[in-house]
């Protein structure tokens, strides 16, 4: 029972991270239509970049910011530069954009910073596990920062004239455009913010599977398949879904098929889910005229 | 702006022109000739050009003809391949036997892949072909199986000797096997896209309410053109064993469907001459962004695709069909339709029709 209780737990503080990248990925794909399969490379730069710091001697929280600043002004370019020249190109030439600079982050992130698997410090100090020996300081306190995070984020998007803003460029941009919402400007922010979210997953996860230019890959593939399983353009059932997932791929690596195998059970589960609800346990079923 | 489509000059219509066959021709007789020309590696080389042309060639029939999304036909290639492996090796068939056990496994898998797809579109479809393309690597390692597939050391198979006494050395003639198959393959998949099927394809790409209405069976087409994309990517894996003779777990991860997905979108999505250029993308590339930079290939091969999506965003072949429609002076404003699409929902198949052009 314990161990149970031990496996749920070390899957919410796992689906903590799927949910932030999901809810990146949800951002960028309600504003653009586009899963941007470089998010989780993204994520791994700024994590190199918040190592970096740490190493010159900035303290912790100092380095998160800058780094978390560095992001932003990454996603910003990233829309800037490489997103909106493809605004009018077919939609399969976009994402061959995004491979190509998943492929250039990764190959820049192992030229820069090698590619041997470095550990990454934790803020939340020592290995005593507490709440009962259920789960260690830093899969607690990463827990509480994405949850902040989340609630931030909500709280930004519900209450702010700013992200009412946002949320309409992504929803209507032709009519947000005639009511004087700068819509390109929205554009660009939702992508520096989602970088920053990145970010902050990249950074709270390096401590526990260690950082290389690789460490988001599997990740990204939770948090994709999170993000369609609570629906792809709902924000709150990608958070859901990236819980969901993390606890099934826990569950199932620990009592069912071990850890080889886990990966490709979670997403079999997932595919049986999404055939009986196929557009996610909260999306929108689109209806079209014909 | 849809009926627009079916009168398009020259590439849609079905009729074969004089010029298309001379082109054909020549190119036919250039690649020949490149047999008695390149050296040893260049062969090989060309050899993995013409498998991975056929692999994309499946990818185009799926998501270009048919509009469904695969990013995993990696597991495809990986099921041709190994079927080719295992008969090779461990039954001591002859090469040349495997390529249509490959080609029925890989349909087969295909088909049943197809079922699921009925009910996921877009992205939805996309997460699981992805889901395959990372399973079949994993299910590959298992150990129950390693006596079949040989486990995590794979398989190692003989290199095919030239036959009938030819006076060809065993590099140029596996060259020539393999651009013989990839020929019947091409002519296969432009028959069929030109074809009644082919346009049915494309009719439930364009608008499925509308095909299923003119009385065309979506599943039954779905499912089939599935079959045919996985039995054209299943010869390449074939293809691909018979030149390299070795086959493991690890050459086929996920990362070969994201190179054959990226072959597709290079080449052209919508074109099957477009899968050639997209499989000289996927063998040469690589070898080019490690002669420019040791350091970082990957960061030279992702800016070299961030540029070929940026100079040409509808492939190689969309690039040289407006190309030629601007030599000849009929060039249409087909830009100003897509342009003026500003409709309330940005993912309804007709906004994507118009897109796509």
């Amino acid at each position: 029972m314990i161990g149970l209780a031990h496996q749920i737990t070390s899957g919410i503080a796992n689906g903590s991270i799927y949910a932030s990248v999901a809810l990146a990925l949800v951002m960028i794909y309600q504003s653009t239509h586009h899963l941007n399969f470089a998010q989780g490379e993204m994520a791994t730069l700024s994590t190199y970049i918040c190592l970096t710091l740490i190493d010159a001697g900035f303290p912790y929280w100092g380095a998160f910011a800058i780094a978390l600043a560095a992001s932003f002004v990454m996603g910003l370019l990233t829309e800037r530069i490489l997103m909106r020249p493809m605004l009018n190109a077919p939609p399969l030439s976009a994402v061959g954009v995004f491979i190509g600079l998943l492929l250039l982050i990764n190959a820049f992130d192992g030229w820069v910073w090698d590619y041997v698997i470095k550990p990454f410090p934790s803020p939340f100090g020592g290995s005593n596990a507490v709440l009962g020996g259920f789960v260690s300081p830093h899969e607690l306190g990463e827990t509480v920062v994405t949850l902040a995070m989340l609630l931030a984020i909500y709280l930004f998007f519900r209450h702010t004239t700013l992200g009412l803003a946002m949320r309409a460029a992504a929803y209507n941009p032709v009519s947000s455009r005639l009511c004087g919402v700068r819509v390109n400007r929205m554009l660009g922010l939702g992508w520096g913010l989602a970088a920053a979210i990145g970010g902050i997953a990249g950074i709270m996860v390096a401590p526990i599977v260690f950082l290389d230019p690789n460490m988001m890959g599997g990740i990204l593939l939770y948090a994709f398949a999170g993000a369609l399983l609570g629906g792809i353009d709902s924000p709150l059932g990608a958070v859901i879904g990236g819980f969901t997932v993390g606890v099934i791929e826990n569950l199932f690596g620990a009592y069912v098929v071990g850890t080889e195998l886990k990966l490709t059970v979670a997403l079999i589960i997932i595919v049986a889910v999404l055939l009986v609800k196929p557009a996610g346990l909260l999306g929108r079923t689109v209806q079209s005229r014909v | 702006m849809r009926g627009d489509a079916m009168i398009r000059p020259g590439t849609d219509d079905g009729r074969v022109t004089a010029g298309q066959v001379a082109g054909l021709g020549a190119g036919m007789v250039v690649m020949v000739g490149l047999a008695f020309v390149a050296s040893p590696y260049h062969l090989f080389q060309l050899t993995m050009l013409v498998a991975y042309a056929c692999a994309v060639l499946g990818l185009t029939i799926l998501t270009g003809i048919n509009g469904q999304i695969s990013l995993g036909h990696g597991a495809f290639f990986a099921i041709g391949s190994y079927t080719s492996a295992i008969l090779m090796a461990n039954y001591d068939w002859p090469y040349w036997t495997t390529i249509p056990p490959a080609a029925v496994a890989s349909a087969l898998v295909g088909f049943l892949i197809g079922f699921p797809a009925l009910r996921l579109g877009g992205l939805y479809l996309a997460l699981t072909t992805f889901s395959l393309a990372v399973a079949v690597p994993q299910i590959l390692k298992v150990n129950a199986l390693e006596g079949l597939t040989g486990g995590v050391q794979g398989l190692t198979t003989d290199k095919p000797d030239t036959p009938f006494g030819l006076p060809l050395s065993s590099d140029q003639w596996i060259y020539l096997f393999t651009l013989a198959i990839g020929a019947v393959v091409f002519l296969l998949a432009w028959n069929l896209a030109r074809g009644r099927t082919g346009r049915a394809m494309k009719a439930v790409r364009d608008h499925p309410v509308a095909a299923e209405a003119m009385g065309i069976n979506l599943a039954a087409l779905k499912t089939r053109t599935f079959a045919v994309s996985a039995m054209f990517t299943g010869i390449a894996g074939a293809l691909s064993t018979i030149a390299v003779q070795f086959v493991a777990p690890d050459s086929f991860n996920f990362l070969l469907s994201i190179t054959i997905f990226v072959g597709l979108v290079v080449g052209g999505v919508d074109s099957i001459i477009g899968a050639l250029f997209g499989g000289a993308f996927i063998e040469l590339v690589p070898n080019i962004a490690n002669d420019i930079s040791k350091a970082a290939p990957g960061a030279i091969y992702g800016l070299i695709l961030i540029g070929f999506m940026f100079l040409m965003p509808r492939g190689v072949a969309g690039a040289l069909t407006g190309l030629g429609r601007r030599i000849a002076g009929t060039r249409r404003p087909v830009g100003a339709a897509a342009a003026l699409t500003v409709g309330p929902a940005p993912d309804s198949a007709a906004a994507r029709s118009a897109q796509r052009r």
